[in-house]
């Protein structure tokens, strides 16, 4: 579900982040419309409001996990989790993590990619959040919930600054709620 | 320098953060001792320590900017950027950003490696704040310095958590003054 589609309708915040973000046209391939997240970090405001929409969200809800998708979950994951007292897990490309961990693929428009987490990082029945700058296919999101629900904890919703116009309403991913605050930006004529 | 050269002698929030990071021998190869602060960020009482350590010092330098290299600096630098009120500035592997970057090379202990930054997020004389999880030889920094002078900001200093001991004292990187929290743990065979 959209943010404005629960209690935040009208909220002026809402459109600043959305103004933040810039679209690359054409990138990393042609047909892309990137959003690209960097120019709503270049503006404190705008990037302190999405920190903080999505802290008032789960600082009531038991959440004792917050797991970043890398690389852009890094920049919003920690914010919120040291805001809300939670632990930080990041969830990584192959091999970078060390010592023991465990692994999920998922599918990309051509290939396969994996994702990774720590073995023990999460413990059963941890109540866990998932972020990530954007959801398109749902594919990573997907295979960061599986190595997390692997593992005993309840990922209670995943979290994202854009998502596509076909997550509003109960689209659910997996069987989880998604929350997301705005749709992507539109091509600026520059 | 490190943190306890400088005002923080016996604060004990230095030991819980170096307690708090987690010695893997011989990752990603032998002979390396790797610092994983992955299990910092498991502690949410240290993790915060580390950014209101780095939040003390620098909220009164007037930094407008702080640049954080991939990824792991990726973690640390928003939250600080967040409560200094400054921007933040992803420094990326080759390829990741979109739109016009300038691009820095330097070395790794086999081959070169390269830093981009985003041209256009940089204004002249912004003061900057590099930051990264750990400096060993401090190359990765280095070319981050450089990326941020070539766009025409002053780079204040670098932050990293964990630094070599070599950091002591009036260590600089390129003229630059560098802060580092702890040194690196110990590996503990009774964690095992």
């Amino acid at each position: 579900m959209f943010a404005a589609e629960n209690g935040l309708k009208g909220d002026p915040r809402l459109e600043a982040i959305s103004a933040a973000i810039r679209v690359v046209p054409n990138f990393p391939k042609k047909g892309i419309m990137f959003q690209d997240i960097t120019t709503l970090l270049l503006d404190h405001k705008a990037f302190k409001h999405t920190i903080d929409i999505f802290v008032d969200r789960y600082k009531d809800m038991q959440i004792s996990v917050v797991a970043g998708v890398e690389a852009r979950g890094f920049l919003f994951g920690p914010s919120i989790a040291l805001a809300i007292g939670a632990k930080f897990i990041p969830l990584r490309k192959p091999g970078k993590l060390p010592g023991k961990v465990i692994s999920e693929s998922y599918e990309l428009e051509y290939g396969h990619d994996r994702l990774e987490m720590h073995v023990g990082a999460v413990e059963p029945r941890e109540r866990v959040i998932i972020i990530d700058d954007l959801v398109a296919t749902g594919g990573t999101l997907s295979a960061a919930m599986s190595l997390l629900e692997s593992q005993g904890a309840e990922v209670v919703e995943c979290a994202c600054v854009i998502g596509l116009p076909e997550v509003k309403g109960q689209h659910k991913l997996k069987g989880k709620p998604l929350y997301v605050l705005v749709e992507p930006s539109g091509l600026e004529f520059c | 320098m490190f943190a306890v050269e400088n005002g923080l002698q016996g604060d004990p929030r230095l030991k819980a953060i170096s307690d708090a990071i987690r010695v893997i021998p011989h990752f990603p190869k032998t002979g390396i001792m790797f610092q994983d602060i992955t299990t910092l960020l498991l502690d949410p009482v240290a993790f915060k320590h580390v950014v209101d350590i780095f939040v003390d010092r620098y909220k009164h330098m007037n930094i407008s900017l702080v640049a954080g290299v991939e990824a792991r600096g990726f973690i640390f630098g928003p939250p600080i950027a967040l409560a200094i009120g400054a921007k933040f500035i992803p420094l990326r592997k080759p390829g990741k950003l979109p739109g016009k970057v300038i691009s820095e090379e330097y070395e790794l202990e086999y081959g070169r490696d390269r830093l981009e930054m985003s041209v256009e997020a940089v204004k002249s004389d912004e003061r900057a704040l590099v930051i990264d999880d750990l400096v060993a030889t401090g190359g990765t920094l280095s070319a981050s310095i450089s990326l941020l002078e070539r766009a025409g900001a002053e780079v204040v200093e670098c932050a990293c958590v964990v630094g070599l001991p070599k950091f002591k004292g009036q260590c600089k990187l390129k003229g630059k003054p560098l802060y580092v929290l702890v040194e690196p743990s110990q590996f503990d065979e009774l964690t095992l």
